[in-house]
C-alpha cells in the first residue's frame, strides 16, 4: 500500500526534474547595432520662415505669415539700428542679446537673410551656423550631441533622431532661457486632517 | 493503569506542532486574493522561464492589463543588445528644475495617477553644495531660483549595485546591458532593496496604481513600464522599453534644456562618450563605491 502512494509522488518528482531541464534555454540577445542607416536633422523651427500673425485659422490654429509674403514683394526700409526704430511692423521686438545690433545678424538691405561675419550671406535656415561664429563651446557641445536635446532613436541603426535647432530653445533676440514654474508640484502624503481642532475644544 | 504513556503525550505534543507548522506554512493560500491568478503564483523567477513560458506569462498579463484597466496593451520581452551597455550623463549647468522629465517619467512609465510618482526626483541645491542629501525635492516656485541649481535623481543603474546584494529572493539583478531590474511578479515587497539604495530611487506600491485607462502607455515592457501589481518595489530602467529597442528614454526626451545625454558607452563615437572624454564628470556619493552609470557634469 505505501509502495504504490509513493508512485504519483515519485513521478511528480520525475516530472519536476526533466521539466527542469528544458528552462536552460540561454536568452538570445539581440543582435549589436549595425550600421548606420538613420539620419539625424536639425529641426527648422517655423519662426525661421514665418511669423505669427495674432490670428486663428478655421481650425483655431495660429495663422502665420510666411516672411516671403512681405519680404519678397516690398523693397523694405533700411534696417535700423535698434528695434525700437521699427515702426509699421515687428514692433514690440525685444533685443536682449549682448551688443548686437539688428544688422549684426541681419542683412541690412535683406532683412529676411543672415549674414556670416565675413559679410557672406546666410539663409534663415541655417541659422546654427550664425550662432555657432560667436557660441564656440556651445557649438562643439551640440555637434558631439551634449548640447540642445534631442528626439527619436539613439541607435541610427534603428532609425532616425532629430535635434533641436539653436533657435528652438533660445529665442535668437533675447537668447537667455527663460525659467518657468516646474510641472509636477509636490503633493502631501497625507491630506490634511479634517477640522480636528474642534475635537479639543 | 493510565494508557497515556510518556511517549505516547509527547507524540501527540509533536504532531500538534507539525499539523500546526504546516497550517502556518500553508497560510498564504488562506489568504488567497481574487487578482491573483493560480497562473501569476505558480509563476517562475524571470531567469527562469522558456520563450514558450516567456510568451504565455505577457499574454497574461495583457488581459489581466485589459480586465483591471479597460486597455489594449502591448507587452513586450525585449533582451539586452549585444555590444550595448548603456550609461546617462546630466549637464547640472543647463538643467533648471522644471521637473518636465519627471512628469515624462510618470506618464511613459504608468505611474500612479493620486500619488504622482515618477522614478525622477529634482532636487533644489545650494549653489556650491553637493550634498545630495541637503537638497529640497518640494519646491514649489518659479525655477530656477537664484543661488540655486537643479540636481535629478533617478536610478543610477550602480554597477556595484547594494539594492541588487540585499535582495533575499534575487527578485532584482543588473542586466547585461547596464540595466538594474526587478521581476514584479518575483519581489516579495520587503523594500530591503529601498532602504539599501544610497540615491532613494527605488518607489514602493503602497496601494494598486490608478492610471485611467486612456492616459496607460500602451508600449510596455516586462521589466519596465508595465503596470506593477500592489505591494512590489520599482525603479527607474533607462525606459528599456524603448532604449533596447534604439529609441532615447522618455526623460531626455522630455527635457527642455537638452541637460540629458544618453547612449551606448562601448561605442566610442556616442555622444555620452564624448561628454565623459571631454567633461569634468562626477557621480553622486562616490566614496559609497556605488560605481553607478549616471553622471552628472557642469560646462564650466
Amino acid at each position: 500500500m505505501a509502495e504504490t502512494s509513493s508512485i504519483p509522488l515519485l513521478s511528480v518528482l520525475v516530472a519536476l526534474t526533466l521539466g527542469g531541464c528544458d528552462r536552460d534555454v540561454p536568452r538570445r540577445p539581440q543582435p549589436a547595432p549595425g550600421a548606420t542607416r538613420g539620419v539625424e536633422t536639425v529641426l527648422v523651427p517655423a519662426k525661421l520662415t514665418s511669423i505669427e500673425s495674432g490670428e486663428v485659422d478655421a481650425l483655431g490654429q495660429p495663422l502665420r505669415v510666411p516672411c516671403v509674403t512681405c519680404h519678397s514683394l516690398k523693397a523694405p526700409a533700411r534696417m535700423p539700428d535698434a528695434p525700437e526704430a521699427l515702426q509699421a511692423f515687428h514692433r514690440g521686438l525685444q533685443l536682449r542679446h549682448g551688443t548686437n545690433a539688428c544688422t549684426s545678424c541681419h542683412q541690412a538691405d535683406a532683412p529676411q537673410s543672415l549674414h556670416l561675419a565675413t559679410g557672406e550671406p546666410l539663409p534663415m535656415t541655417e541659422v546654427v551656423t550664425l550662432c555657432s561664429q560667436c557660441h564656440g563651446p556651445q557649438a562643439r557641445d551640440f555637434r558631439a550631441g551634449a548640447h540642445g536635446g534631442m528626439t527619436g532613436h539613439w541607435d541610427l541603426s534603428r532609425g532616425d533622431r532629430t535635434r533641436n535647432n539653436c533657435v528652438s530653445c533660445h529665442d535668437p533676440h533675447a537668447p537667455k532661457y527663460a525659467g518657468a514654474l516646474p510641472v509636477m508640484p509636490p503633493r502631501p502624503l497625507h491630506p490634511p486632517p479634517e477640522s480636528e481642532s474642534h475635537a479639543h475644544e | 493503569m493510565n494508557d497515556v504513556t510518556r511517549r505516547t503525550a509527547l507524540k501527540g505534543a509533536g504532531a500538534t506542532l507539525g499539523a500546526a507548522a504546516f497550517a502556518h506554512a500553508l497560510a498564504p493560500l488562506t489568504e488567497w486574493t481574487e487578482d491573483l491568478s493560480l497562473d501569476a503564483f505558480l509563476q517562475r523567477h524571470y531567469k527562469e522561464l522558456t520563450p514558450s513560458d516567456m510568451k504565455a506569462v505577457l499574454w497574461r498579463l495583457e488581459k489581466d492589463a485589459k480586465r483591471e484597466y479597460g486597455r489594449d496593451v502591448t507587452i513586450q520581452d525585449l533582451p539586452p543588445q549585444e555590444g550595448v551597455s548603456f550609461g546617462y550623463a546630466l549637464n547640472l549647468s543647463i538643467c533648471i528644475g522644471c521637473r518636465k522629465c519627471v512628469e515624462a517619467c510618470h506618464q511613459e512609465n504608468n505611474h500612479d495617477r493620486r500619488t504622482g510618482n515618477s522614478y525622477i526626483r529634482v532636487l533644489e541645491m545650494e549653489q556650491g553644495s553637493l550634498d545630495m542629501e541637503r537638497g529640497n525635492a518640494d519646491y514649489d516656485h518659479a525655477v530656477p531660483a537664484p543661488g540655486k541649481y537643479y540636481l535629478p535623481v533617478q536610478c543610477q543603474q550602480c554597477d556595484n549595485a547594494p539594492c541588487v546584494k540585499v535582495c533575499p529572493v534575487q527578485a532584482t539583478w543588473k542586466e547585461q546591458d547596464g540595466v538594474v531590474v526587478v521581476d514584479y511578479n518575483w519581489c516579495i515587497g520587503c523594500r530591503y532593496c529601498e532602504a539599501a539604495c544610497p540615491y532613494h530611487a527605488r518607489r514602493f506600491n503602497w496601494t494598486k496604481p490608478e492610471v485611467p485607462a486612456e492616459e496607460i502607455n500602451p508600449d510596455q515592457g516586462y521589466l519596465s513600464n508595465r503596470i506593477r501589481p500592489q505591494g512590489v518595489v520599482e525603479k527607474c530602467t533607462f525606459c528599456l522599453h524603448r532604449t533596447r529597442a534604439g529609441r532615447l528614454p522618455a526623460c531626455l526626451e522630455a527635457c527642455p534644456t537638452g541637460a540629458r545625454v544618453f547612449g551606448n558607452l562601448l561605442d566610442p563615437k556616442s555622444p555620452i562618450r564624448w561628454v565623459l572624454e571631454n567633461k569634468r564628470v562626477f557621480v553622486l556619493k562616490e566614496e559609497l563605491g556605488t560605481r553607478p552609470r549616471f553622471f552628472y557634469f557642469f560646462d564650466k
